[in-house]
């Protein structure tokens, strides 16, 4: 069958709001006919996923663990995105925040103020802030594609944290496991509800997507930022400095994403590992795509995505599924968000059909008033 | 000519876009050998009917008559077998090859000629109707008058019936029209029917012997054009009786706001123009006009005063003795610089953004520490509706809801009523209706004689001479001399636009 895409007349506001929803409807109608093909009943999957994971309290606390990190880079990618800026390499900015700062860490293992949180975090933030720096200072003086240069990056970082574990930074008395010595505690976010390890990591974040929010909607700066990602010949009409503002964005995002992966090092897995992120930089696009690129949006979105991460957890533990169940949530909830965004301002047409005699169109009609 | 059957007829053509409706229910008699004008303003869906009888896009319904018979025609190449031939307003034309090569690309397969003898018929076609061409010439080193000759010979070589031509004289200099009205009038005695697409009423005036109007989409009417005056003829494209000529006071300035001074430009784009030797003085008080035909370097101009290209004189440019050659487009507003871009949505605003954002583009009211005063920015939108009296919602109402000429209108708001000392506007009433260019202009002349500098830059000659107080023209780069706008003929700008002026002169 032969179909073109047109666009069309005027793009529905409701579905803007909606789609996202609709988007999980239709993942969740796809997955349900994955798992009875599995013979897995999908009420029991579902339950697993969404719903045993927040039950208790406890759960709730480890929600918000698996949120922070995903509303932290979201919040970065976010700034990004509306400047038209598209920055894959939150996963390697995350990374390379990790090391340095779990590196910062272990030069304080015997120190036992909360001092030691100060430079630890910053070292997290300077470093992904620098990883991101790559790619700003490549699109500002080479005109290189950020989008390749990122995605490189991430396999670069990923890389120097291998070369990390397994030598300069493992540890002397860990049984040549590649791993580096546990960190003081001093050197995580404080925890902020006994006996769980919610930390204020979930504050942090949550205040990340304001001020972003306030940047985008209140600043001129935030104005600037979105001139460029809508058009880039009037934002140099106006003046605006377009290599500034692509340095600004990413070292933004890349400093929120390296704060991400410093406090995920230092708190909840406690010392430098090959795998300190389970694709939290990749989950974060999506998130801010579900969430409309809007900050509030994003709050619910990274929610959603935190809960698919537990739930892919229990699932494994429970029903014997694999892990990489979650992946296929988040490929197909972005796949829906993309389809969705790409009919709420287009639509499919037969070749062979000729547009409805009876639309009469809002221009002319309002022209004949 | 009345009693024979037309050589053309369309019936009740209907065609729709998404979102519009490009022509509804037109119908249209051309009858052999007549010069039939088809008016109507940008938008009107000219194109759009002419594109469907050449065969480039289908109607949704209503039927095409050919002498007599009713056609079905599914390609351009059906339509060049019929006899029809067409003149883009765009040329398509392959720049490297030559002329007689581009011509044989054009020709049906049934009858194939040797290029050598196609030479020969070109040289024959083009000296019969007194537009020379050289059959071996490269396409990309024709000036635009020549390229469209070639499109024409293209045409007559298969001998058409039936020429459309759209939009013909955007590209040409006056002299350049005037011959071409002579080989039009030259066919027309021969019995070739010509459609002549246009929104300029004077060139309709002067060749045509017909008129059809569309108006949105629709025929409004036709008429004779001997019996009808251009003030009907724009009342019937508009809809509303609007006086056409506005004079406005002609004064002098004295003192020298912007100048220019020997500024040369070598662009990288490909298409660009290069600039040679510019030098300029803008003076208060005064409106200078600068003429010239389309891709002459007004582009480049334009964006080197407005700093959206940055050249490496940095003291070719100065405004009340200061440079202003590093500064960008921001910076140079401190200065009181201000622009009208020819590109209204996409440059001068942004489609997606409410009419308030487009207020704040280059406006940076009020703002302190970076936080934007809202309530400033509304209340500055707002001014601007009211006193341009754009029509709109409310100043939450997204640009691209605007009305080109209502977008058009808040642009130019914007940039008068931050009282600027230095005024540039790119065609600044293109595509805009006639009450709206009237306020446009108006608009202009008080802020002249409020003793800000300004420069319009236009393709419209006739606008050109209406508002300004002195005339140059531009030129492969280079400006011609320029003169009071009282002590100017229309002839002497029109042959600075073909580049006979002395660069000395020019230059002193």
């Amino acid at each position: 069958m032969n179909f073109k895409i047109e666009k069309r007349a005027e793009a529905s506001e409701l579905m803007r709001w909606l789609s996202p929803f609709i988007a999980i409807g239709a993942t969740l109608v796809i997955t349900t006919l994955f798992f009875l093909a599995l013979n897995k009943s999908p009420l029991e999957v579902f339950y697993n996923f969404f719903i045993a994971p927040v039950q208790d309290l406890y759960g709730v606390s480890e929600l918000a663990v698996k949120v922070a990190p995903l509303m932290l880079i979201a919040a970065g990618l976010l700034i990004c995105y509306k400047a038209n800026i598209w920055n894959i390499g939150a996963e390697g900015q995350f990374i390379f925040g990790g090391l340095i700062g779990g590196w910062a860490g272990l030069q304080f293992l015997d120190v036992n103020s909360p001092w030691v949180l100060v430079p630890v975090m910053l070292a997290g933030v300077v470093a992904g802030a620098a990883w991101a720096g790559i790619a700003a200072f490549l699109k500002t003086v080479f005109n290189t594609n950020e989008i390749l240069t990122t995605i490189m990056l991430n396999y670069v970082a990923l890389n120097l944290l291998n070369f990390a574990v397994h030598g300069p930074l493992r540890d002397p008395a860990g049984f040549n496991f590649p791993e580096s010595a546990m960190f003081n505690s001093s050197a995580a976010m404080p925890i902020i509800w006994q006996d769980t390890r919610m930390h204020l990591g979930i504050i942090i974040a949550v205040i990340a997507c304001i001020g972003v929010w306030f940047i985008l909607s209140r600043m001129h700066l935030g104005f600037r930022i979105r001139v460029r990602g809508a058009d880039e010949h009037a934002a140099r009409f106006a003046g605006f400095n377009a290599k500034a503002i692509t340095w600004f964005c990413l070292l933004i995002s890349g400093a929120l994403a390296g704060l991400a992966g410093v406090i995920e090092v230092t708190g909840p897995i406690g010392q430098l590992t090959p795998s300190i992120s389970p694709g939290y930089g990749y989950a974060a696009i999506i998130v801010a795509f579900l969430g409309r690129l809007h900050p509030i949006g994003i709050i619910f979105s990274a929610t959603l995505m935190g809960l698919l991460y537990l739930g892919g957890e229990l699932v494994q533990m429970f029903l014997g599924l694999p892990m990489a169940l979650t992946s296929l949530f988040q490929g197909l909830l972005l796949l829906f968000i993309l389809a969705g965004d790409l009919l709420i301002t287009h639509r499919f047409v037969p070749k062979w059909k000729k547009p409805k005699a009876d639309e009469v169109p809002n221009a002319l009609a309002e022209g004949a008033k | 000519m009345r009693d024979t059957e037309p050589r053309l007829s369309l019936w009740n053509i209907t065609k729709k876009y998404p979102g519009c409706i490009a022509n509804k229910n037109v119908t249209l008699d051309v009858q052999p050998g007549e010069i039939h004008a088809l008016l109507g303003e940008n938008g009107a869906g000219k194109s759009t009917l002419m594109k469907i009888i050449y065969g480039v896009t289908h109607a949704d319904s209503g039927s095409i008559i050919w002498e007599g018979h009713e056609v079905d025609i599914k390609l351009p190449t059906d339509a060049r077998k019929l006899g029809i031939g067409m003149v883009f307003q765009h040329f398509s034309l392959f720049e490297t090859l030559s002329v007689a090569e581009n011509i044989a690309l054009a020709m049906s397969d049934e009858e194939p000629l040797g290029i050598t003898e196609l030479s020969t018929k070109i040289i024959e076609v083009s000296t019969k109707y007194g537009m020379p061409l050289e059959p071996d010439r490269l396409v990309h080193t024709l000036s635009v008058g020549e390229r469209q000759r070639l499109e024409i010979v293209r045409c007559l070589i298969q001998d058409v019936k039936l020429l459309i031509l759209d939009e013909p004289t955007s590209v040409l200099t006056p002299q350049e029209v005037d011959k071409l009205f002579d080989v039009l009038r030259t066919l027309s005695a021969e019995g070739c029917s010509i459609l002549f697409i246009s929104h300029k009423l004077n060139e309709v005036k002067a060749l045509c012997h017909k008129a059809s109007v569309l108006r949105q989409g629709e025929m409004v009417g036709d008429t004779d054009v001997d019996t009808a005056s251009v003030d009907t003829l724009a009342s019937m494209m508009v809809g509303e009786q609007t006086k056409l000529e506005q004079e406005y006071e002609k004064v002098l300035g004295s003192e020298t706001a912007l100048s220019i001074t020997k500024l040369n430009y070598f662009t990288s784009d490909p298409f660009g123009v290069n600039l040679k030797n510019i030098s300029l003085e803008i003076r208060k008080g005064e409106i200078l006009g600068i003429a010239g035909v389309a891709g002459n370097g007004q582009e480049e101009l334009f964006s080197i005063l407005s700093g959206e290209i940055q050249i490496q004189q940095k003291q070719a440019l100065t405004i009340n003795q200061q440079d202003i050659g590093a500064l960008n487009p921001a910076q140079r507003r401190e200065f009181g610089m201000s622009y009208v871009p020819p590109e209204r949505n996409g440059r001068g605003a942004v489609e997606d953004f409410s009419l308030e954002e487009n207020a704040l583009l280059t406006n940076n009211i009020g703002n302190k520490f970076g936080k934007l005063n809202l309530k400033g920015i509304k209340q500055f939108a707002n001014d601007i509706i009211t006193t341009f009296n754009v029509k709109c919602h409310n100043s939450k109402t997204a640009a691209s809801n605007l009305s080109g000429g209502n977008l058009q209108k808040f642009i130019i708001g914007r940039e008068i009523l931050q009282e600027p000392t230095v005024l540039i506007a790119a065609h600044p009433t293109w595509g805009v209706d006639f009450g709206s260019s009237k306020a446009i202009q108006e608009s202009i002349i008080e802020l002249r004689n409020n003793g800000a500098a300004v420069v319009v830059i236009s393709e419209d000659l006739d606008e050109l001479f209406q508002i300004s107080d002195r005339m140059c023209a531009l030129f492969h780069g280079r400006i011609s001399p320029v003169k009071p706008a009282t002590d100017v003929s229309i002839e002497e700008v029109g042959r600075w636009m073909a580049g006979v002026f002395d660069e000395q002169e020019a230059a002193a």
